[in-house]
């Protein structure tokens, strides 16, 4: 049911909303959606992705003001944007920050999914929708890091393209079509730059789109994972709801000021942040003859680089790479508790995520780490635990998280 | 379960304090926003290369035989430099009255060029080889009389994309679409037969 | 805060975040660090002027211009025309070098790496090790010299007259193999030394210091300038955050 506009418009206000459904938006989407009022920090995590999408939307427009693709200018047009370019190095900078804070605002949104049951009906479809972005960003990310075409860029490019060379029939010929020739060269670059400037930009914006609407469709869950819209007032209004404009403008605004505070300490003071987010390697311009001491994508993906590099067979490593993202498609329909949170889930529940959350970590840190014996087998210990979590949790969840769930949310004044 | 009982007594909204802190927080972002804006329309201006480029251009005026133009670059813009003749000269002052800025009032040049001539030595002419119209390369037409450009021609140049004239101080003839004369650009002497182009003379302290 | 779940793991992230930043790798025995100080306005002007008197020769900064150079670090327009711009190149070029690529190729073996961006590859504390651990090892190496820092380098010790020609002393040593067999090898034990040259140790650590100084500005030459920015830009996020969460906590009195 759309929401009831109070009073009435005069002047350019009624002409433009004659034309536009302006205020009937606002108040359907801002000042008569109901959101439930007991969100916590990790709630901030949405509206964050989103601000970060659109700094880097922007940051990438005035690049590419400056950026020459091809192998023999990209390395040398990036080098100009930081040192002549007026503000070039705080373009660059912002969107390479960018690119890192994305993941970790995505990885932290996730795991509050993890926690409160998000992703269980009727919210399967919006868990999809956003994995599906999580795919779009990790390939997003991975052509923008060759665009710089640093000796980085060049074999991670080289290494990571070898992993298709295993599909069974096609692999071969695959790889070379994706690369366009027969090494990673100047076709590879020039098509990723296409790919990462326009379509994959407006492929994330169509999923994010849809990704709202999805939410939008069925409400928003709450970290008591108990359904808000099941107990209303006497106004038709959720109990438990507040309107999203002022209460969640305003909070959201707060955090988007935090975030910014820690993005622009990272900006203007560790841009490289120790060679995590701008690696040492990629100081160097793309040398076909020389590989990186060692070889490792940037740190969003290690967890599954780590799982990739650990099985000693090609071919099943490359399937355990792909199933290793994949799974998270399933959780809607592996987890089958009552209970959407962890709060009303049991100690089995609550060890198992957490087992998850240290083997993610763990295999993130691994992947990071030389290929040495060690290594390697800290990753094996961590690939059947990981895979673990997935197995377990529909007899776990099952078991565990039937209890009984309160009436109306826990709320604290703040 | 909630914080407070079903029976509480809702506190009094305090309007003023509201609208001050949202005025507080939107002043605020506003100017975050304008000094966020500065560095994308600060990358925008001539990088180093391109000011790197556009240092001063040395011409060697010996090379241009009397009557004759010679263009070169600076700043990446077309500089007219003519090597005036006498006859040139004495052509200067017999259409005063066709001009559009005789005076040169409304035009774009250093001061030591805002006299009839339009130059700092009567016998080299430094113009900046752009219409002032809407920016497309005039042509040379410095025979007097040539009837195919407009009678009584003083000689001078001839704009082909929509028939701008201007005489052999670069100023503009009636008739032409471009209101202001051909620009000047800065521009000195370094010995007797080199011309710089770039380095005003003024601040060289030399006019 | 407190003992949730949720709260478990969002201490336990931020703990980690804390790691990840404070991570360094381990050093060999004899690894120093650079201590070089980007701040140090005449450190960075001693370094450019070693860095062309020895280094250019053969190294170019191909991304860095001379003028940017002499803006950055402050140097008057006379000393950067006859101490830093070489002859025949104008002040706005770039810093290149005059040594053919081919024939470096054939004296060395490598043509010599430019350097605009060895800071950033390799870090400070490499270049320092690397232009302080060179020693005399004429039986093995054509150029008369080896290094600690990188085994078998091409590049023959520039600033020999400088530091003078250190002796080297190893030790053996017995490693064992992944196969559990003994593997002779030998360590490095100290240096000893050698020819003299005409700088003391303290002095020569210092002229390195400021190269490596150097070479880690022309990396980055905005880091100074984006540093100075950076305090302005979190205060006043610190301020807008302030007054934002002022205005959050005046409308959420309504929600109970």
């Amino acid at each position: 049911m759309a929401a009831v506009i109070e009073g009435k418009s005069t002047g350019f206000r009624a002409w433009l909303n004659k034309r536009l459904p302006i205020d009937q938006f606002m108040a359907d989407q801002l000042t008569g959606y109901y959101a439930p009022k007991n969100f916590n920090i990790w709630y901030f995590f949405g509206s964050l992705a989103l601000l970060v999408f659109v700094m880097q939307i922007v940051t990438g427009i005035f690049i590419t003001m400056h950026y020459k693709p091809g192998e023999l200018t990209a390395f040398n047009s990036v080098e100009y944007l930081m040192r002549e370019v007026p503000y070039g190095w705080l373009l660059r900078y912002l969107h390479s920050t960018g690119a890192s804070a994305f993941f970790i605002v995505v990885y932290l949104h996730m795991t509050r999914a993890l926690l409160y049951g998000s992703y269980k009906a009727p919210r399967e479809l919006l868990w999809i929708i956003g994995i599906l972005i999580y795919f779009a960003l990790m390939a997003e990310a991975f052509m923008g890091y060759v665009l710089p075409w640093g000796n980085m860029s060049f074999w991670g490019a080289q290494v990571i393209i070898n992993i298709f060379n295993t599909i069974p029939g096609i692999g071969p010929d695959l790889v070379e079509w994706i690369r366009g020739d027969y090494a990673v060269a100047d076709a590879t670059l020039n098509r990723f730059f296409s790919l990462h400037v326009i379509a994959m930009p407006f492929l994330l914006a169509l999923l994010i789109l849809l990704h709202l609407v999805a939410l939008r469709q069925v409400g928003s869950s709450n970290p008591d994972g108990i359904e808000i819209k099941e107990k209303l007032g006497p106004d038709g209004k959720p109990l438990d709801g507040i309107p999203f404009h002022p209460y969640y403008t305003l909070k959201d605004i707060v955090g988007v000021g935090l975030f910014l505070t820690l993005f622009a300490i990272v900006v203007f003071f560790a841009p490289t942040f120790g060679g995590l987010f701008l690696e040492h390697p990629n100081f160097e311009p793309a040398n076909p003859m020389s590989t990186p001491e060692h070889i490792a994508p940037t740190w969003y993906f290690t967890p599954y680089y780590a799982i990739l590099r650990a099985i000693p067979d090609q071919r099943l490593g490359a399937l355990a790479f792909a199933c290793s993202v994949l799974a998270f498609v399933f959780l809607p329909w592996l987890d089958r508790a009552k209970n959407k949170s962890i709060r009303y889930r049991g100690l089995a529940s609550k060890i198992l995520l957490g087992m998850f959350f240290v083997v993610f970590l763990t295999l993130m840190w691994l992947g990071l780490q030389p290929a040495q014996p060690t290594y390697v087998l800290m990753a094996r210990i961590c690939i059947p635990l990981y895979f673990g979590f997935f197995i377990l949790l529909p007899f776990v969840s099952k078991a565990d998280g039937n209890g009984p769930v309160p009436d109306r949310v826990t709320y604290h004044a703040h | 379960m909630s914080d407070h009982a079903a029976g509480d007594a809702v506190p009094e909204v305090d309007e003023s304090r509201r609208k001050f802190l949202v005025a507080a927080t939107v002043g605020t972002g506003a100017v975050g926003a304008i000094l966020t804006a500065v560095p994308f329309v600060a990358s925008w201006k001539p990088s180093e290369s391109a000011r790197a480029a556009g240092l001063p251009t040395e011409v060697d005026l010996s090379k241009i035989e009397p009557g004759q133009m010679s263009t070169f670059f600076w700043r990446k813009q077309p500089i007219y430099v003519v090597r005036r003749t006498p006859e040139m000269l004495a052509s200067l002052s017999n259409h005063d009255g066709e001009l559009k800025d005789k005076d040169s009032k409304e035009s774009e040049q250093p001061d030591y060029a805002k006299n009839a001539q339009r130059s700092l030595k009567p016998d080299v002419l430094v113009l900046i080889g752009t219409c002032t119209h809407l920016g497309c390369l005039p042509k040379t037409r410095f025979t007097p009389n040539d009837a195919t450009v407009m009678p009584n021609w003083p000689g001078g140049f001839f704009c082909p994309c929509h028939g701008s004239k201007f005489d052999l101080a670069g100023r503009v003839v009636n008739g032409s679409p471009a209101s202001v004369n051909l620009r000047v650009p800065p521009y000195s002497f370094s010995g007797d037969n080199t011309l710089v182009i770039g380095v005003d003379a003024k601040e060289k302290g030399v006019a | 805060m407190r003992t949730k779940f949720s709260n478990v793991v969002g201490v336990a992230l931020l703990a980690l975040a804390g790691g990840a930043w404070a991570n360094e790798e381990g050093h060999a025995g004899w690894q120093r660090e650079a201590g070089n100080q980007i701040t140090n306005l005449a450190s960075l002007q001693r370094g450019a002027r070693n860095f062309m008197q020895y280094c250019s020769g053969c190294h170019s900064l191909k991304y860095m211009r001379y003028s940017r150079l002499a803006d950055d670090l402050k140097i008057s327009d006379e000393l950067r025309d006859t101490l830093i711009v070489k002859p025949g190149d104008k002040f706005t070029d770039y810093i290149k070098t005059s040594m053919p690529e081919a024939d470096a190729a054939t004296w060395f073996g490598k043509v010599p790496p430019d350097l605009s961006l060895i800071a950033r590859a390799r870090g400070s504390d490499y270049l320092f090790n690397f232009l302080t651990t060179f020693y005399a090892d004429p039986t093995s190496r054509q150029t008369g010299v080896n290094n600690l820092q990188l085994p078998g380098t091409a590049m023959p010790h520039v600033l020999a007259s400088l530091q003078g020609v250190p002796a080297a002393v190893f030790r053996n040593v017995e490693t064992r193999g992944e196969d559990g067999k003994p593997i002779p090898s030998k360590e490095f034990e100290k240096f000893e030394a050698g020819v003299a040259g005409s700088l003391t140790p303290a002095q020569y650590d210092e002229f390195v210091r400021d190269i490596v100084n150097f070479l880690q500005y022309v990396g980055d030459p905005s880091q100074v300038d984006r540093q100075a920015m950076g305090i302005w830009v979190v205060l006043f996020l610190l301020l807008f955050t302030g007054i934002a969460y002022l205005l959050k906590k005046e409308y959420w009195k309504d929600v109970r």
